[in-house]
């Protein structure tokens, strides 16, 4: 049974959630989308953004000729594409070894051959910043990918068959959301022994969906409102059919959005998580290890934060402002 | 939780720095030397692990405020370590297994309470009774009825006091153990050995919220997990009087922001120099740094239960990793000299007639990559062709000489997947996998001695099932040396002996010797007379401020 | 209004018993706290299953969760390692926590708030794309980089302030902690009012208000900033409960010794009665933060009503 719902609970589609559903690096419960707190009660008369809605095709065509030619999109997507690069291949432009490393080079600054000097065990920094590229890149797209899947399947759920399972649904993301991010971290990564990224990813992915279900729920729940949805149901289409045709293609700009700017804070996140002392384990090369290695030697040796925090922030800035982008192009209201 | 709380066990360290008698100066009431005795010194801490009682306390930061709070019957200098008496008038024995004690006349508690006999032996049978839960009870373990009163193989405890503590006068108790010990007397500086008021026994609560002692500092205040106010006890009856009007000590979570306040102005004390720090201490502190020897000892253990690391062939596989490792380099580089090279198991701190010999371990604790990588291939080469160095993450200063060390192994053997670190994230942790016996490979073990006896540094570690021995390693001969020295009643045979079982334990490589750790502090400009004990604990009650 | 509270209150249960059996569940799984105790030495066998026995360790985790939350209940939140009862800690803990807190909330409130109106009022000019160039340095620099910026320029290098905060925790010693805590939140208030004030901006009703001639200041106070402000007022509600747990870098730079501080140690320690017990508040905490966020709506805008 549906629950009286209003028939546009959000001002503008795809355009509000997004930022709403932006995470803080000190704590991923950063944000809910509005109203989706507890949607079902919430009734709301006609708002000004009311209007005819549903341009579905149109909507991703005018986004992408849009974003081509804005330059925003045009530079962060090109650093996007160099770090997956330097992340499949590293040693395309550095030669070194980064595990190889000279005590008696210690903190070094830098000289020829090592434009960056060397770190507090004699390892080449620059030579770890770019292997660096592919643990940071890897943690941060699987996690998003990861995330995004889960919580849209669970949000999409909830959103769409409403009542009982949307309760159950949203209890479930509550539980989630409540337990502070760094907090978890450091709980369930202690206990780790595993030197791969992969129990990393997997505390992002159990303590991340809940942002993007509740997002994915909010969209699920505008898109079934609309006339075409109705219409098709009317016509006896399949719970499976109006998922898949018509409500997700709807539904999944305002998860895009969120995912490439949570993809940056993830790859934050792994840093804090380093700094302390649960992060990634050695023999793994990551921004986050270097990072907070050289925060103890910054007044000595300062360069050996500034280049892997440089990268780090180079990175999460690409994917910020991809992310910015999209949500800018997907926003017909913007426009 | 501080820097190097969890790297020394430090039971000894608490009461050591009773000092002042010995050493200190003068030490009487008018003669501060220009010091101003009421001014009160900040000083850094970590919130202590376990309860503020004295046989409950088991590392070095609740070992402070014991060691301000409390006096034993003995103490130990801090500058030789040797025990000295301090509330015993005298310690007799005929036998070397009955003693008599006579407790010194005019010793109160700071709430007025006198010092008896009976403050000795409750606080004894409180310590060693299983019910409360005293972490360091094993102490009692010599005196007759330990078992008792603390059945080891999970029996139920029969008896509430130890058999062998009688008190015979006001001031006198006797204590019979339960086989010869001739220097036993020596151990009772250790805080487990504290009297206790009788408040401690009919207000629990109370007491634990609020310690009182017999020391030369009262508790003022302690506001928990955050700091606690410590003031001078004016009507101290001890010669090692305060030097000052008081210690402040702060909690800090991290020794770097504690070393970030002293450069500030902010503390006046840091016991604990976080090795990144280290490079600048001369330009930040002049010589307002102190880097004295301490009796702690770093080494990689191996796991013995483990088939892999106890055939035949690996002690050249161990040794070779030895040999392996730049010692000069990392503590030179890494620790800026505040560790020095190990060339044998013990401590400098003991001197030569102690024990200590310089070299006894030679080429095989010597940086010889080559050599190294041949005698791990002579020995079938490394077990699963990498090796894995187990330490805790949680405490900071590890991850940075294990990857040194790690590094080292790697360039000798030229294989740069040789060796690498495994960090546990916590300590609790790192000791339950240690308990399971669950370690990969080699792991960090660091030892800091309870008194400054070499039989201290080879007998609880290397000795077949000490309570110690993480490594589970065992050698017929090194406990028959170790059994041998102990029965001697001449020490300098007794060391010969003991030098003996250390060579069986160099040519098995039971243990690589990394490094000696030295104490290192620095101290704001408004102070005076600061130094550390053997034990690597400031002597507080010494300082003069201003 | 007062069915949909109690609806809401109601609802809160499942929730809270969830996150505390979840969090109960996580500090267990990291195993036997006891044998940390011990310092370097094995723990002797009887002290261990005795302390086992008494924090009640020893039976099943679906039990100790029961009793605990039995005692939680009845005001007894349990006792640390070290004999501290963590009613105690918490009460030390939470008034700092707390302080720093509404000193991070206040910064996310007046600048970030502040800026994000000006920028969205000056969408595409130079000061705009300045601000949003600046929020996105600030949230893709992590917080211990910050933090450790700060301390070492402002605390050493310049004595600006005390590197640490001392036992007191005063507000005036919180403002750079704060600030640090605060940035990546107030980057994200500062681009979610912009947003919201650039969209509403050009709606019918701020247009109808400027056509009647009120004066600027009045349209953008009265009409635009209330209408802008919830969703800001929503991510700030729900930040609220992840700025008290989430302060553990924080407080650990600044050596504070807050929750933060209190939960990094217990969890070092695995001492599930301190973790736990600081969790079950905190969750408490975000509850009705969401709760009162939710109210708010109503207050900021009329049109929702709640059944």
């Amino acid at each position: 049974m549906p629950e009286p719902l209003p028939q546009e609970p959000f001002k503008s589609g795809g355009g509000r959630a997004p930022e709403d559903g932006v995470i803080a690096a000190t704590g991923m419960g950063g944000a809910m989308d509005l109203a989706t707190s507890e949607g079902e009660t919430l009734e709301r008369g006609p708002g000004p953004g009311d209007g005819p809605s549903g341009r579905p095709r149109s909507l991703w065509s005018d986004a992408w000729r849009d974003l081509r030619r804005n330059p925003v999109f045009i530079i962060s997507g090109l650093v996007i594409l160099f770090l997956v690069v330097i992340s499949l291949w590293p040693s395309l432009i550095a030669s070194g070894n980064p595990l190889k490393c000279d005590l008696a080079k210690a903190q070094e600054g830098s000289q020829p051959g090592h434009p960056f000097g060397y770190d507090g065990q004699g390892c080449d920094v620059y030579t770890r910043t770019v292997y660096g590229a592919r643990t940071s890149v890897t943690v941060g797209v699987c996690a998003t990918l990861l995330v995004a899947i889960l919580g849209s399947v669970l949000g999409g759920l909830a959103g769409f068959f409403g009542g009982f399972w949307d309760s159950f649904l949203s209890r479930i993301t509550d539980i989630f959301f409540a337990i502070p991010v760094v907090l978890g971290g450091l709980v369930l990564l202690s206990v780790v022994t595993s030197s791969t990224v992969w129990p990393v990813i997997g505390f992002m992915v159990l303590l991340g969906w809940p942002q993007i279900s509740r997002i994915a729920r909010g969209s699920v729940i505008t898109a079934k409102q609309n006339d075409y949805v109705q219409a098709a149901r009317a016509l006896g289409a399949s719970n499976s059919r109006l998922l898949l045709r018509h409500i997700t293609p709807n539904a999944v700009a305002p998860v895009i959005v969120v995912a490439t700017i949570a993809l940056g804070t993830y790859i934050a996140l792994e840093a804090t998580l380093s700094y302390l002392g649960v992060g990634l384990k050695p023999p793994t090369v990551s921004w986050g290890i270097d990072i907070s290695a050289a925060s103890a030697y910054i007044r000595n040796a300062p360069h050996m934060l500034l280049w892997p925090a440089g990268a780090l922030a180079l990175t999460v800035l690409a994917f910020i402002m991809l992310g910015d982008a999209v949500r800018d192009a997907l926003d017909p209201k913007l426009r | 939780m501080r820097g190097a709380t969890h790297a020394r066990w430090a039971a000894g360290a608490a009461a050591v720095a009773l000092a002042a008698t010995a050493c200190g100066g003068g030490g009487s009431d008018g003669d501060s030397g220009g010091g101003d005795s009421a001014a009160v010194l900040s000083s850094s801490w970590g919130d202590p692990q376990n309860p503020l009682e004295p046989a409950n306390t088991n590392e070095v930061q609740g070992g402070k405020v014991l060691d301000m709070i409390f006096r034993s019957l003995k103490k130990y200098d801090p500058e030789t370590g040797k025990a000295e008496d301090m509330l015993a008038e005298k310690i007799e024995t005929s036998d070397s297994q009955n003693f008599t004690v006579t407790v010194k006349p005019g010793w109160t508690f700071s709430n007025g309470e006198k010092v008896t006999a009976k403050s000795f032996v409750d606080a004894w049978n409180y310590g060693a009774s299983l019910k409360n839960n005293q972490k360091n009870a094993y102490f009692f373990g010599y005196i007759d009825g330990y078992d008792k009163v603390h059945p080891e193989d999970g029996g139920k405890q029969s008896a509430d006091t130890l058999s062998g503590l009688k008190v015979t006068g006001e001031r006198t108790f006797t204590v019979k153990l339960n086989q010869k010990f001739s220097t036993f007397p020596d151990t009772l500086g250790y805080p487990a050995y504290a009297p206790l008021p009788r408040a401690f026994f009919t207000d629990h609560a109370a007491w634990v919220k609020k310690p009182v002692g017999n020391g030369p500092y009262t508790i003022e205040s302690y506001t928990k997990g955050s700091q606690m106010a410590l003031k001078k006890r004016d009507d101290y009856p001890g010669e090692d009087k305060a030097q000052n009007g008081g210690v402040t000590l702060k909690v800090y979570t991290d020794n770097n922001t504690a070393y970030t306040d002293l450069m500030a102005g902010n503390l006046d004390l840091v016991d604990d120099v976080p090795a990144s720090q280290l490079k600048n201490v001369q330009s930040d502190l002049g010589d307002r740094y102190i880097n004295t020897p301490a009796g702690i000892i770093q080494t990689l253990a191996f796991p013995f239960y483990d088939a892999k690391w106890n055939k035949a062939g690996m002690e050249k596989v161990r040794t070779g990793l030895s040999m392996a490792i730049n010692r000069d380099q990392i503590t030179e580089t890494i620790f800026q000299k505040t560790r020095t090279p190990a060339t044998d198991w013990t401590s400098p701190v003991l001197g030569e007639e102690g024990g200590f010999k310089e070299g006894l371990c030679g080429d095989a604790c010597a940086y010889k990559p080559d050599e190294a990588k041949k005698l791990i291939e002579e020995g079938g080469g490394l077990p699963g062709g990498q090796i894995k160095i187990t330490y805790n993450a949680d405490t900071g200063s590890h991850r940075e000489w294990v990857d040194a060390v790690c590094n080292s192994i790697n360039n000798a053997l030229d294989n740069d997947k040789a060796c690498v670190g495994n960090p546990i994230g916590t300590f609790a942790d790192f000791r339950n996998q240690i308990t399971d016996r669950k370690m990969p490979g080699p792991f960090r073990a660091g030892w800091q001695m309870d008194y400054p006896l070499i039989q201290n540094f080879l007998q609880p570690l290397y000795y077949t099932n000490a309570s110690s021995n993480d490594g589970k390693w065992t050698n017929k001969d090194f406990d028959r040396l170790v059994n041998e020295a102990n029965a001697e009643t001449d020490t300098a045979t007794a060391v010969e002996k003991f030098q003996e079982a250390e060579k069986v334990l160099r040519d098995a490589m039971g243990a690589i010797p990394l490094w000696y750790q030295n104490g290192s502090a620095g101290y704001s400009e408004r102070l005076s007379d600061v130094k550390l004990n053997p034990f690597s604990v400031p002597v507080y009650n010494e300082i003069k401020v201003g | 209004m007062g069915r949909y509270v109690v609806r809401r209150l109601l609802q809160m249960i499942p929730v809270f018993v969830g996150s505390t059996l979840l969090i109960f569940l996580m500090v267990n799984v990291m195993g036997d706290p006891v044998a940390g105790l011990c310092g370097e030495r094995q723990c002797d066998p009887a002290t261990a299953a005795q302390l086992k026995r008494e924090f009640g360790l020893d039976k099943p985790v679906w039990q100790q969760y029961l009793t605990y939350m039995g005692n939680v209940f009845t005001g007894d939140f349990g006792t640390a390692f070290n004999g501290q009862k963590v009613t105690e800690l918490m009460s030390t803990a939470f008034p700092v926590t707390i302080r720093l807190t509404i000193v991070a909330i206040l910064f996310e409130i007046v600048i970030g708030i502040v800026l994000g109106v000006v920028t969205g009022l000056r969408r595409g000019r130079p000061i705009d794309t300045a601000v949003l160039l600046l929020t996105l340095v600030v949230i893709s620099v992590p917080t211990f980089v910050t933090g450790l910026l700060l301390q070492l320029l402002l605390g050493v290098e310049w004595g600006w302030i005390k590197p640490s905060v001392s036992t007191d925790a005063t507000f005036d010693e919180l403002i750079v902690p704060g600030l640090v805590l605060a940035s990546v939140s107030l980057a994200y208030v500062t681009r979610l009012t912009r947003t919201s004030i650039a969209e509403n901006r050009r709606s019918d009703y701020v247009r109808t208000a400027v056509a009647k001639g009120l004066p600027r200041r009045r349209v953008i106070t009265r009409h635009l900033l209330r209408n802008s402000l919830i969703p800001v007022v929503t991510f700030i509600g729900t930040d609220i409960g992840a700025l008290m747990g989430g302060a553990i870098v924080t407080e650990r730079i600044f050596n504070i010794h807050g929750v933060g501080y209190q939960l990094y140690q217990g969890i070092l320690r695995q001492n599930t009665q301190t973790v736990v017990g600081f969790v079950t508040v905190l969750v408490l905490v975000f509850l009705v933060a969401n709760l009162l966020v939710d109210l708010l709506y109503a207050v900021l805008d009329p049109r929702i009503r709640y059944a």
